[in-house]
């Protein structure tokens, strides 16, 4: 993986001529997490599916560019909620993905090694529909670190998981993905307090900050301070909804 | 095999009781033999013509297998052309859509003039009627992979062809199943109309042999036997294209 950029994204959008949102600058510091908060529909998956260089509904206007001059898309890594593992598929060919759908051979060391690091072993030959939603989610982020990519896009990537179950994933998605540019939108103000370098609550207005604590992530999920900003970013989103 | 029988029963009692009813219907009403055989009588007659009935059944079965064979083949690769260029879309789905409309069995007796009474003419009434089913249902699944895999393929760089083979044509195999099994239940019907209209051999012909001639018995054994036949043929291709339906394999 080559240095990963910084990325900023400025511009507006409209759908179907009326405003998804105001004139705004959202930037990802490299090798940074970046959280996403907002209400549904305020254009958060809009945003990045922008930047990874896929088909919205909305007409953007504006810039999105990294900080070393390079181009964007083919450097991003993409995560949904919906973990999009392909059912006919063993584990192991559904993290090889990438490299299968180039047709590339798999480096099979490498893939070893990443479903040992998130503890996917023995699960290798099995198909999707025989592991738990957890499982499931390894697998999807043992197929977007496959891709080794420097900037990683993720979009309530765990919001399907049960608390427990979430706040694990957090933890290995933090491990696995260190040094690389992240942006995560979630609807979780406990996972933007846990996670973000920097967060950002998303209005068609545009955007505001809110300081997170200053620890390093993954902030315990005990912690008085990421309880705290936890709080303070409930309180922006129900001001907002009121 | 007990478990076979428990899950078959509702079937064989159904059948069980037609034939009673069947069997009631000629007894009381002393409806002539050659008008409406009883079942018994069907079944005595189907025993004694059973080498006759099975060398036309052969022959019935050999345009059905070859007649679907051939056209799910063109079927499956008519879809995938279509699914991958979307200007051949443009230019062939309206032929498809009105040779469609065009009912195939009315072309039984043009096929039967250019090929002659053989097997050709019948094998290719199986293939029309095999093809659209099978080109349709399959393209309408290509056409329709969940957009999110495709999300996923375009921030990997794939390549189309590999997208085609690794994602749409799998994520398409439950529709491809679908439109077999439509085409199987459509399948014997092509041949007989085929045999109907011009033939030597096959149930069809039989069956019209057998009418002309007052032998009402052997028609009624001819056409239990094709509808025997039809429902072995839709049971093995529903437990061939099993695999393809279920995600969970
Ligand atoms: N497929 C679609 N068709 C029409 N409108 C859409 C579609 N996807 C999203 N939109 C519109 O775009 C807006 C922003 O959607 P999205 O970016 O998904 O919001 P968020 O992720 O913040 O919930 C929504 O208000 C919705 O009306
Ligand atoms: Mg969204």
């Amino acid at each position: 993986m080559s240095q990963a950029p910084g990325i900023t994204v400025k511009g507006r959008a409209e759908i179907g001529g009326a405003r998804l949102f105001a004139p705004l600058t959202l930037e990802l510091a490299p090798g940074a997490w970046t959280c996403l908060l907002g209400g549904s529909g305020v254009g958060k998956s809009t945003i990045l599916r922008l930047v990874a260089g896929l088909e919205t509904e909305a007409a953007f206007t504006g810039d999105i560019s990294a900080s070393d001059g390079g181009p964007v898309a083919p450097r991003v890594g993409y995560m949904a909620q919906d973990d999009l593992l392909l059912p006919w598929a063993s584990v192991a060919q559904n993290i090889a993905l990438g490299p299968r759908l180039r047709g590339d051979p798999t480096e099979r060391d490498r893939l070893a090694g990443l479903m040992a690091r998130v503890g996917l072993n023995e699960h290798a030959q099995k198909r999707p529909y025989a592991l738990s939603g957890g499982q499931r989610q390894r697998v999807a982020l043992a197929r977007t670190l496959m891709e080794d990519k420097p900037v990683i896009l993720l979009d309530e990537p765990f919001s399907a998981l049960d608390a427990r179950t979430r706040a694990e994933m957090q933890d290995l998605a933090v491990e696995l993905l260190a040094g690389r540019t992240v942006l995560v939108v979630t609807h979780d103000p406990g996972e933007a307090a846990r996670l973000g370098h920097s967060v950002q609550v998303m209005t068609p207005e545009g955007l505001t900050e809110v300081t997170p604590p200053k620890a390093a992530i993954p902030r315990g999920v005990d912690a008085q301070e990421t309880l705290a900003c936890q709080a303070d970013l409930m309180r922006h989103l129900m001001a907002l909804a009121a | 095999m007990t478990r076979a029988l428990i899950k078959a029963w509702p079937a064989l009692a159904a059948t069980a009781f037609a034939l009673a009813i069947w069997q009631a219907i000629v007894t009381l009403s002393g409806v002539p033999r050659f008008i409406l055989p009883a079942p018994a009588l069907v079944a005595e007659t189907w025993w004694t013509n059973r080498w006759v009935i099975a060398e036309h059944a052969w022959i019935t079965a050999v345009e059905v297998f070859l007649g679907l064979g051939i056209g799910a083949l063109v079927g499956v690769a008519t879809a995938i052309q279509l699914a991958t260029s979307r200007y051949a879309r443009l230019l062939v789905q309206p032929v498809l859509v009105f040779t469609q409309a065009l009912p195939v069995f009315a072309l039984a007796p043009i096929l039967t003039l250019w090929l002659g009474f053989g097997l050709s003419s019948k094998v290719l009434m199986c293939v029309l009627i095999v093809y659209f089913p099978v080109a349709a249902s399959f393209l309408d699944g290509l056409l329709r992979t969940p957009p999110g895999y495709l999300d996923l393929a375009r921030t990997m760089q794939a390549r189309p062809g590999q997208v085609l083979w690794r994602i749409r044509v799998p994520a398409a195999l439950p529709s491809l199943a679908s439109g077999l099994r439509l085409a199987a239940v459509y399948a014997p019907i092509g041949a007989v109309i085929g045999e109907w209209v011009g033939a030597s051999r096959g149930l069809g012909y039989l069956m019209l042999l057998a009418n002309g001639r007052s032998k009402t018995d052997l028609m009624f054994a001819a056409l239990l036997t094709l509808g025997v036949f039809s429902v072995l043929l839709h049971l093995g291709v529903r437990a061939l294209t099993r695999r393809m339906v279920r995600e969970e394999v």
